[in-house]
Order: structure tokens, then sequence, then C-alpha cells
């Protein structure tokens, strides 16, 4: 097995005329964490939504942990270890921790009995704290439903939800854009948390001191192109705005944008 | 990052955070309205409502009048358990009065006796193929017709997305159409001795709480309860994780149907006669019943528990009217009353619970 987790090659979506993103090449290796970065409308989410299956591409191959694929929707995506947290947290409001983790692949019992299945409620809990544990979430109670917890905590929840499922690949569609100081700084522990189990992630997001205390490469999108691939070390904030406003385009990528 | 197990990043526990059980309101709003009957009771009529004072039965409870408050509810509340779940996902179901109605006129054709008094059965629908049937047949037959009815319900809300409260209106009127279209209008009687048991004594009420257990069961701890609360607390979701939305609310408007179609049923057999007009304004009492039981009309919230409990306080109500000699109207101002009474506290603490977060 080679130490790339997923590459995409030629990676296009149109949108009728709009070309929200053209010819997008990106690899991705065991371990590491990446950043996407670029203006609005540059083409991040597009991008997201291609590799998770929420949308499908217009052109172009994913290749993830060395098979070519082809989600059909993001439930294939996840099955195959890919767990997105999304932009809209995808959570239900009136179930609890646990109930959200499950959403739609609860263990059961019984299963005989079809839809009406019974839930094996204990060892979905067991499960839950382990995944609580390993990403160092804490959550005073969680039977609690998510209605009542504070913005922070339904984003450490919807995040718990990768380590509790063992993914090969995380992706966070800027997961501290609604959240206060105290609550940012839980989640970028949590995130360091998972670079220390070695897990890889995509980090969409706006917050450039973020991006450079949490990952170690940056990609940068404008106009639906990849225009700057730079390693942490090599580049500084200000040489990122430039990519991203456009002041400077990658050697590599000249002539695309 | 800190061991303490309080949590970190100020995520104390919080005792004000710990919840509540919503039935416990509910049955705390049971026990003060049966209390504030008991008073008026004393009062205005020297009697009171559910104790046996004058000694007329064995227990301390006037049993004859606990009798008449749960038969009374019993066949609705068996609609009602199905319009939970219905609105449970965010939907709402007007149709189930009327295909109480079309349902009891197909279900009582199938149930009808061949002879009346030495005579041929006046009232024959069919020829006599479908007379002296088992009782199980119109049974079967109700079901389907229920079934039926829920189906296109749930495809209609489902896959052509039209909005549940357009669809079931929609059904509403064509179900009524066909109770009328049925026996042109004609009562439908005399049904078999066998099939006039089901709905006999307490049987609508032993039918109305094995059902409710039944179905608290499923909505708590089985697959199918854990998607229609999802489903009814945030769709987009429910989607996202990979539920089959459509599928899984046309199973939960089929299996509202079938209750519809199942209280038509036991509503014939008790009445021993169907009538095109049966039914009417059912659909609304059983949204009253869920929704005084706590049941949230955004979807998400609300228990068969509650229901139940919430049939019980409509029960109370109209026993506890007639009781204090009072005419019906008062009885339905004070319903409509503690409807709007039950929504506004629900949007309150919706709104509370949002402040909060």
């Amino acid at each position: 097995m080679s130490d790339i987790i997923l590459e995409t090659k030629g990676l296009t979506k149109h949108y009728g005329g709009v070309h929200a993103l053209e010819d997008a090449d990106f690899t991705l290796k065991h371990g590491e964490h990446v950043a996407i970065m670029g203006d609005n409308g540059a083409g991040k989410s597009t991008f997201v939504r291609q590799i998770t299956g929420v949308e499908q591409r217009t052109r172009g191959t994913v290749t993830f942990n060395g098979e070519e694929v082809s989600f059909a929707g993001p439930l294939d995506a996840r099955e195959a270890g890919i767990e997105t947290v999304f932009q809209t947290l995808a959570l239900a409001d009136d179930l609890n921790v646990p109930d959200n983790l499950f959403l739609g692949r609860e263990k059961t019992m019984w299963n005989w009995l079809g839809p009406f299945r019974r839930l094996d409620y204990k060892s979905m809990r067991e499960d839950t704290m382990a995944g609580l544990v390993k990403t160092g979430v804490k959550i005073p109670n969680i039977r609690n439903t998510i209605a009542n917890m504070s913005g922070g905590q339904r984003q450490c929840v919807a995040i718990a939800r990768t380590a509790t499922f063992a993914s090969k690949l995380t992706i966070m569609d800027e997961p501290t854009a609604a959240l206060g100081v105290q609550e940012t700084a839980q989640v970028e522990n949590i995130i360091r948390t998972l670079k220390d189990q070695g897990e890889s992630l995509i980090l969409v997001s706006h917050n450039m001191r973020q991006v450079f205390d949490l990952v170690d490469r940056i990609i940068v999108f404008r106009r639906g192109r990849i225009v700057a691939n730079l390693n942490k070390e090599d580049t500084d904030g200000q040489d990122v705005v430039a990519y991203i406003t456009g002041a400077k385009t990658g050697a590599e990528y000249e002539g695309a944008a | 990052m800190s061991e303490n197990s309080d949590g970190v990043g100020g995520l104390t526990f919080d005792k004000s955070k710990r919840q509540w059980p919503n039935e416990l309101n509910v049955f705390g709003a049971l026990i003060l309205i049966i209390i504030v009957f008991e008073v008026l009771g004393a009062i205005f009529v020297g009697q009171s409502l559910l104790f046996d004072t004058n000694d007329r039965f064995d227990s301390i409870f006037n049993e004859a009048r606990l009798r008449i408050i749960i038969i009374q509810v019993a066949i609705i509340g068996i609609i009602a358990l199905g319009v939970t779940q219905v609105i449970i996902t965010a939907g709402i179901d007007l149709s189930s009065g009327s295909v109480v109605g079309a349902t009891a006129m197909i279900a009582m054709s199938f149930a009808q006796v061949a002879t009346v008094n030495g005579s041929p059965n006046p009232k024959a629908i069919f020829g006599e193929w479908a007379l002296d049937l088992p009782w199980i047949i119109p049974v079967f037959v109700g079901l389907s017709v229920g079934f039926i009815a829920g189906m296109v319900n749930g495809i209609l809300v489902a896959y052509s997305r039209i909005p549940p409260f357009i669809a079931t209106l929609g059904m509403m009127l064509f179900a009524r159409g066909v109770a009328q279209w049925w026996s042109l209008g004609n009562p439908v009687s005399f049904p078999t001795e066998a099939y006039t048991k089901i709905g006999a004594g307490m049987m609508p009420v032993i039918i109305f709480l094995s059902l409710a257990v039944l179905f608290h069961f499923i909505m708590n701890y089985t697959v199918y309860g854990k998607h229609t609360y999802a489903i009814g607390s945030n769709e987009q979701a429910a989607r996202m994780s990979g539920i089959n939305v459509p599928r899984h609310l046309v199973l939960v408007y089929v299996i509202a149907g079938m209750l519809a179609g199942l209280a038509a049923v036991i509503l014939t057999s008790k009445n021993l006669t169907a009538q095109s007009g049966m039914g009417l304004t059912y659909e609304l009492e059983a949204i009253a019943m869920a929704v005084i039981g706590g049941v949230s009309l955004f979807g998400g919230r609300g228990s068969i528990i509650g229901t139940v409990i919430g049939a019980l306080i409509i029960g109370v109500i109209t026993s506890g009217f007639t009781f204090l000699r009072l005419g019906a109207f008062y009885q339905e101002m004070v319903l409509g009353m503690i409807i709007v009474g039950a929504v506004a506290l629900d949007q309150w603490q919706q709104q509370r619970a949002a402040a909060r977060a």
C-alpha cells in the first residue's frame, strides 16, 4: 500500500455554465493534515462535496486508499472511511449524543424484525464514551439532547463521530466558524489529538492563525482552481494571502488561473 | 488538556441542563384538571368526579365513570397513536377521520349476516358471497383500506414533496367522498355476531392500551422510532446520515392509515352499523390528544405516553363537563383554549432552549 490516502486527478465540477471546480489535482498522505484556503466561492466546498459524494463530479478521478472510487452518496463515502464534519451541523437536535453518533448506522439486535429491529443502546453508549475519550471531548451528560448543548459542544459531538468510527480520513468544513474563543480552542485541541493519533485530515478554514497552528500543508483555491500547494515551513500568512487574492500564483500552476 | 472530570473549556456539569421528562408535566396537568373538577364538583354538585363517595362500588373510585372516560377516548386514541408518529416526523395527518368513514363502510360490507330475523338481510351490499364471512375478513379488509390510504398519503408527502397538510387534506376529502359513494349514503348494518365482539365492552380500551404499549416500545427502542424522531428533528441530517427518508415517511403514514382503519373496524363493531359520516372531526381530536400530550408540531419531540395522557385529559374534561351539568359548548371552548395553550407552551419551551444554547 502506498502512503497516499487520497488523490484526485482533473477533478472538475460544472453547475450548468458555472465552472465551480476545474482540474483539481490533489494528494494527501497518511496522517497528514492539510488545510484548504481560498475566498468565498473559490471552490473549497465544491471540492469537498465531490470527494464526499454529496455531489457527483463532472469529470476527473478520485482515488481513496489505493482504489479508484465513485461514491453515490455521503453514506458510501462514510462507509469507505471518510468522515465529514459539515459546515451546517448534521445533528438531530432532539436526539442525544450516542443517537446522533450512530444515526443511520445504529447497532442493533433482533435484526429479523427489519425496520423494527431493536437498538443496542448499551453498546452504542460504550462506543460513544470510548470515542469521546479518544478525542478528549468532554460532555457533561451524553444522554442530554443536542438541543441543550452549546455550539462548541455540538461541534465536538460532530467531530467525535470521526473517532468513534475509526475513519481513515476526516474532512472538516469550517469547524470553528460559528464558535467563541474558548470553544474554538477546544475544537483545535481535538484536531491536535487526531494528529497525534495519525488521522488524516482536510481542514477547510478561513482562519490563518488556526491553519498555521494545526496543519502541515496549505492548498489555496482561487476561482475554482488550485493555485498553490505550500508547505507550512516555506510560507507565511502574507504569502498565503497573496495567493488567495490572486497577487501570486504557484509556479507549477502558472496559466491555470 | 486538563483531566478534570467536570469537562474542559467551561464545560462544567450544569444541573439545570439535566432533562425533566415532558410527560411528567403533562401528567401534572392531568392531575391539576382532575383536582379542579373535584373542587368544582364538591362546591356545585356535591359529588366527586372520580371517587366513589356514594359507596356504590367496591373500590374507592367511581368505576363507572372511569370506564366511560377511557372507553370514549379509546377509539380516537388508537388513531392518535398513528397521528403522534406522523407529527413527530414534522408532518400532519388530516385524513384519519375520513379514512375511518371510508373504512367503516367498506369493512362493514364484508361483515354482514345473511339473514335477519329469518328473512334475507335487507341492507346487504354485495351478493351472498360476501355474507356470513368469518370476522377476520372484514378486519383484513379494514386494515387494507387504511393501508392503501396511508400509502397514498405517504407517497404524496415523501416523493412529490406536496406539504403533508395539503396531501392529507386531499385524502380527507377523497376518503369522505368514497364513504358517501360506497352505498350512496345508506348505512351498512347487521354485522355477524363474531364481528360485534371486536368492539364490545372494554375491548376498545384493551386494544388501545396494548397498541400504546407496543408503539411505546417501537418508538423508544427500535431503529424505526429513532429514525422517526431524527427525521422530525432535522430532516437534512437524517438524509446525510444515510436514512432513506422517503421510504421511512411512507412507512409512518402507512402505520397511521392502518391504525385509522383498525379504529373504524372497532367503531363499526361497537355501533353495529357503518355510516358515511363516521369519524367526522376524529382527525382533529386525535391531533388534539397528541398536542395536549406534548407532541411538538415542529417535529422531533413527543411520545406515545404523552399522547395517552393527552387522551385521558380530553376524556376527563368531556366527562367533567357532563358531571358539572354544563353544556357541551363550554367544553369545546375550554378544549380549544387548552390546545392553543399547549402549543404556546411548546413554543415557549423551544425558544427558551434556543436561548440557552
